[in-house]
């Protein structure tokens, strides 16, 4: 490999004298992946060396793998070749200078899901002080995070600073191989956030991307790693909350998960990329691989999310059950408006003796789109005693939309047990009535009605979350009544 | 109050209602009675503005203006209330939540300040004991698991909470036990006001032994066909619906023919 190593520096020196990284349009890579590409971006982020071979390695994995085509959605090929690999945040001079530079349309949205103004601000990019910002938070939170042992830092951060920690976990949970996208976040992740929680420690506060000050400007393919020591306790909270206005943007993102000896890790997401407009056009094409490795005996892990937004998802937070007695969780609610495509669901893999699992999949699809729940519940041999159960309920608003149910269950242990249960409903013309009759907008009366459908993954949310979630939805389903 | 002038309805293009007319003023308590399919809930349904039924000729104002022109939810914040003969569940929905929404949505309406969670509470508990149902009724969802009764006592306690100007009781009465159609009834003769009108359906004229009423009407084939007192109920009850030229049976459908 030396050779390439050779050539791929060379490039990098050519590269840096066309004026790389010296002036603001520069900011962001020439569309393009190779080589020369990763290497750059490793590069810049001055990253050791086993790092970038890391990313080489996945690369040269993921040149040969193909792309998925087995989910329930339909979306044009996507021209790896033509999107930009890394960007950096924008420079505050390039940014609006203030709330009045920012289109309107996406502050009505900020207002109605009752974000704080100094936080609509942030998520809109406005140059605020970033740097007061960004101490006010080291200092708030830092503080009692660093007294209790907790690491939580970007991952960039990590690779620098706990570079045994990071050689150790990253991929063990998520191999390069795993999978096409994850093979490619694997060559080109350019940030994510990496939290470590020693031996004993609960974490003494909800740890989330909404407190760091560079989430908001992170790329499309964000790496979290996430490493609970035994005994320890730690809820993270992800919110996408703020919709991104660019046109079929990919954001293929990595989360990994281990829990240790009676550790637990609970993980929320509310999730609303841009979905594209009314008639389909633009959005997020959201390809994510989110997997938890309960590897401790009483282990626990549990996937929260609440997915409104991006074109089309493609999404599966699992768990692998290893350790003995370890449990998983799943709760789901995936909305689909207009030309909207989910196919989001779980894996839980059972490997340790008497594991358990619980899959509560709500699905909800308006308008046109499509939302599929694809879900397996897999029981090794070893896992005596295991046992699953599954609730997947589809809700359906007008006529034009679809739901459908893929739940798939492999079992290599007669001594498991798997209970599934299946509904799809709909949104009735006498439910609708109903509310009218008491004075109720119609819009209102869907959120609401959806709102009481989801009810029981909204209360596995953190209390201002399941509020957020809430008007969420009923931001997502403005126009699917009418 | 409410007028109506030769009001045709029909759904599916089966036409329902064939000429109906009606006049309700503040104060007054009205009855409607016959047959079953005659168009009973769906005249209900259609003062109400269930978009299922369509208007095909008439006219319907509340206090002169005109109720055609406005949605379900706009007749509802003017003051039209309908207590379902049959309501709808809707599961995971809290009945205390629904409530204040609707009840928030009407102050609003009235560009009055909405009610917190706790004020409203407190006046849901009081009203969900006037009409005997257990407050824990308040954290269920909407009729979810409701039992007939209860439901029926559900949809008075709305109407307290929500002081609509035009009570339509859709059959509240039915399916109720003895004690509970005293309940009921004392729920509706708490309606009773100056300027309040009832419309209720019902089949029975021990209804009207609790809740007397100033006027009966009999509806038979989409159209009214007798009105009169208090009096008239009783002579129903005694004779059937045979004597005014209908037969017992004879629906909407039939009549047709
Ligand atoms: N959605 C609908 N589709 C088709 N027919 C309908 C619909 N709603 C009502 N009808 C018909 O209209 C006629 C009148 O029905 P309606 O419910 O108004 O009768 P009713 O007088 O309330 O009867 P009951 O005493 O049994 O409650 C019936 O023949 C009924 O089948
Ligand atoms: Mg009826």
């Amino acid at each position: 490999m030396a050779t390439t190593d050779q050539e791929v520096n060379e490039l990098i020196k050519r590269e840096y004298e066309h004026g790389f990284v010296t002036d603001i349009e520069s900011d962001t890579f020439e569309p393009g992946l190779n080589e020369d590409v990763i290497a750059r971006l490793s590069g810049i982020k001055k990253e050791p060396e086993w790092m970038l071979e890391w990313r080489l390695k996945a690369y040269r994995r993921w040149l040969e793998m193909d792309e998925p085509d087995w989910a329930h959605v339909g979306y044009p090929k996507i021209d790896y070749n033509s999107i930009s690999y890394y960007s950096a945040p924008k420079r505050k001079e390039d940014m609006p200078q203030s709330l009045d530079e920012v289109d309107p349309e996406l502050l009505k949205t900020y207002e109605k899901l009752g974000i704080p103004l100094h936080e609509r601000e942030k998520l809109a990019g406005v140059a605020v002080d970033a740097v007061f910002d960004s101490v006010s938070v080291a200092t708030t939170f830092k503080e009692p995070l660093a007294k209790a042992g907790v690491i939580f830092c970007s991952i960039s951060e990590a690779i620098q600073d706990y570079p045994e920690l990071v050689k150790k976990y990253l991929g063990s949970v998520v191999p390069a191989g795993d999978n096409f996208f994850a093979g490619l976040n694997s060559a080109v992740f350019s940030d994510g956030t990496f939290v470590y929680v020693p031996k004993g420690v609960r974490c003494p506060m909800e740890l989330s991307t909404y407190f760091r000050i560079n989430a908001a400007n992170t790329g499309q393919f964000e790496r979290t790693l996430i490493i609970a020591e035994d005994s320890s306790y730690v809820s993270y909270l992800e919110g996408c909350t703020a919709p991104m206005r660019d046109e079929n943007q990919l954001h293929a993102a990595v989360v990994e998960l281990v829990a240790l000896d009676d550790a637990q890790i609970k993980y929320s997401t509310v999730q609303n990329w841009y979905p594209g407009d009314e008639e389909g056009k633009g959005g997020i094409f959201n390809f994510v691989t989110k997997r938890g490795a309960a590897i401790g005996k009483n282990s626990k892990i549990s996937w929260t999310q609440v997915e409104t937004g991006s074109a089309v998802t493609w999404k599966y937070p699992s768990c692998i059950l290893r350790g003995e007695n370890s449990v998983g969780e799943f709760y789901s609610v995936a909305l689909t408006n207009n030309y909207q495509q989910a196919d989001t669901g779980t894996k839980m893999i059972h490997l340790g003796k008497n594991t358990s699992s619980t899959i509560i999949s709500k699905g909800i699809s308006a308008g046109k789109s499509s939302n599929a729940y694809r879900g397996l519940v897999k029981f090794g041999p070893g896992a005596e005693g295991a046992r699953n159960f599954t609730q997947c309920d589809s809700l359906l608003i007008g006529d034009r939309c679809g739901a459908h149910t893929f739940p798939y269950i492999e079992s290599k242990n007669k001594s498991a047990i798997v209970e599934h249960e299946a509904t799809t409903s709909k949104v009735s013309d006498e439910q609708m009535f109903l509310c009218r009759q008491r004075g109720i907008d119609p819009e209102q009366a869907v959120s609401m009605i959806v709102n009481g459908f989801c009810k029981e993954v909204f209360k596995e949310l953190p209390m201002e979350f399941a509020v957020e979630a809430g008007k969420l939805l009923e931001v997502s389903l403005e126009g699917s009544v009418g | 109050m409410l007028s109506i002038k030769n009001l045709h309805a029909s759904v599916e293009g089966k036409e329902i209602l064939k000429g109906i007319n009606l006049e309700i003023k503040a104060g007054e308590v009205h009855a409607i009675m016959g047959p079953n399919g005659s168009g009973k809930s769906t005249l209900s349904q259609v003062l109400a503005g269930n978009e299922a039924f369509e208007v095909t000729e008439g006219e319907i104002t509340l206090n002169g203006e005109n109720l055609l022109e406005l949605e379900t939810e706009e007749r509802a914040r003017e003051g039209i209330f309908l207590a379902f003969q049959y309501p709808v569940e809707i599961p995971g929905v809290s009945n205390l939540q629904f409530l204040r929404t609707a009840v928030n949505a009407m102050r609003q309406h009235k560009g009055q300040d909405e009610m917190n969670a706790a004020e409203f509470m407190k006046l849901a508990k009081e009203i969900s004991k006037q009409v005997d149902l257990d407050p824990a009724f308040l954290k269920r969802g909407v009729n979810e698991g409701f039992s007939g009764g209860e439901k029926k006592r559900n949809e008075i306690m709305q109407a307290l909470l929500l002081q609509p100007k035009l009570a339509i009781l859709d059959e509240t009465d039915s399916g109720l036990d003895i004690d509970a159609l005293k309940v009921v009834s004392d729920g509706v003769n708490a309606l009773r006001a100056e300027d309040r009108a009832i419309l209720m359906v019902t089949h029975y004229q021990r209804l009207l032994n609790h809740i007397v009423p100033d006027y009966v009407h009999v509806l038979a084939g989409g159209k009214i066909i007798k009105s009169g007192g208090r009096e008239l109920a009783l002579e129903l009850e005694e004779r059937g619906y045979g004597w005014l030229g209908i037969k017992d049976e004879e629906t909407a459908d039939s009549s047709v023919n």
